[in-house]
């Protein structure tokens, strides 16, 4: 059977997974925000630049872009501890995800708003930040949500260059315990129980949001 | 600061990159072949009277949706040898891709349906269809055309997937770089080259599946 012991490990894993996805969605809104605005940017070689960045991040797997920063930190002279090239990866992947999905909200907030902030006066930077960005946060946030859960999902990769979280805590335990389905069980019961609620949450806000769009 | 980087000793192996290549493709392939077939079932099961099923369909895709790839091969590597069947990985895996992506086309494909008019039910019912012709050619192919977006990007993201198929040492591009990167220690250049490896195929993937729609959804709907 699978002891206290077994179980406080997996418990230390669960919270590096908390930690992971907590680094990676920080980031991603960080620089995320950033991707988006350099898309919708007026100018040409911004956006062709954020274009290209969500481009390679969503045509390419996250696994292997967690081992291109995991591996490729230290060829540049940099050899910071695991968690932070880890982090530094998901945050790249969540910002290109996360900069696309607020560049579709932007986008879709209609376009005289924009127009006329602009009648009134208000310069670029006050028509997005004042006008057009709180709009479209709030028609982003079950798109954002939805991919909060899969960030939490994403950060189990983390296990396949060695890193000791949830997942690999797992892969620990069911070697040294002989009881795979229990502990996979286990460990799938417990991203179950962060992310279910999640994708409930987006589900609900994504039927307010479609209720208050018919009107 | 000297970048010491050599992509020779990487790209000398190119036979083998360009058969990892293949397996990964074939691997995509089956995996999206088998969520279609699980996505359609399930919609179908959702739409009819049988109540246990409609609740096994949404549990499966609740469950599926909410838990790591990772975790949900590692499930079933796991567990299929403990009922006595013995797959290999890469058949594993096919199964693996295939019910993960199935859970995320049921949810894909019951949005389209659900935006069918139940008139175009009623009107083929009336024409003396079938229930089930009616299914397949008035619900399931105007849907499928409209959430035909949302399917190919779920199909290039299982893709992607494929990667993680690794794990169980099934055989397919990043098992193959690891075997490289194994043998040369040029670690970097391997993953470097397969992730622009990777971003080329799933370009294919999103020009083949274009051209196919242009095929396929090619009829008049006004």
């Amino acid at each position: 059977m699978i002891g206290p012991q077994e179980l406080a490990f997996m418990g230390k894993g669960l919270l590096w997974t908390l930690a992971l996805t907590a680094m990676g969605f920080a980031g991603g809104i960080l620089f995320g925000f950033l991707v988006a605005l350099a898309r919708v940017s007026p100018i040409r070689w911004l956006s062709a630049l954020a274009r290209a960045w969500i481009a390679v991040f969503q045509g390419t797997p996250l696994l292997m872009q967690l081992f291109v920063v995991y591996f490729g930190l230290p060829l540049l002279g940099l050899n910071p501890p695991a968690w932070v090239a880890v982090a530094a990866a998901l945050t790249a992947h969540a910002s290109a995800f996360l900069g696309e999905i607020w560049r579709g909200a932007i986008q879709s907030v209609p376009k005289g708003q924009s127009e006329a902030a602009h009648a009134l006066g208000l310069r670029y930077r006050a028509r997005m930040m004042d006008v057009v960005v709180p709009q479209a946060l709030r028609l982003s946030l079950p798109a954002t949500i939805g991919f909060l859960v899969q960030l939490i999902k994403g950060t189990s990769l983390a296990a396949i260059v060695g890193f000791i979280e949830l997942a690999r805590a797992g892969q620990i335990v069911s070697n040294q315990t002989f009881k795979p389905l229990l502990v996979f069980g286990l460990v799938g019961l417990m991203y179950f129980m962060l992310c279910w609620p999640l994708s409930l949450w987006g589900k609900a806000m994504e039927r307010r949001l479609a209720i208050g769009q018919t009107r | 600061m000297a970048v010491n980087l050599d992509f020779g000793v990487v790209l000398e192996r190119w036979p083998e990159l360009a058969r990892g290549t293949l397996a990964t493709i074939g691997l995509a392939i089956a995996g999206m072949v088998l969520a279609m077939v699980i996505g359609v079932a399930g919609v179908a099961v959702l739409r009819s009277r049988s109540r246990v099923g409609r609740i096994v369909v949404r549990a499966f895709v609740e469950l599926i949706r909410n838990t790591p790839f990772l975790v949900q091969i590692f499930f079933i590597f796991f567990a299929l040898p403990l009922a006595g069947i013995r797959l290999s990985p890469t058949v594993t895996a096919i199964l693996a891709l295939g019910l993960n992506g199935g859970a995320y086309a049921i949810e894909i494909i019951r949005g389209g349906v659900e935006a069918i008019p139940p008139g175009q039910t009623e009107a083929g019912l009336a024409l003396g269809l079938q229930p089930g012709d009616v299914f397949r050619r008035i619900i399931l192919k105007p849907a499928l055309r409209s959430v035909y977006p949302s399917l190919v990007s779920q199909f290039v993201m299982l893709t992607l997937t494929t990667s993680i198929a690794t794990s169980i040492s099934a055989y397919e591009l990043t098992s193959v770089a690891q075997r490289i990167d194994g043998d040369t220690f040029r670690t970097f250049e391997v993953y470097f080259t397969i992730t622009l490896i990777y971003l080329a195929v799933s370009w294919l993937m999103m020009t083949l599946f274009a051209a196919l729609s242009r095929r396929v959804f090619a009829y008049p709907t006004r």
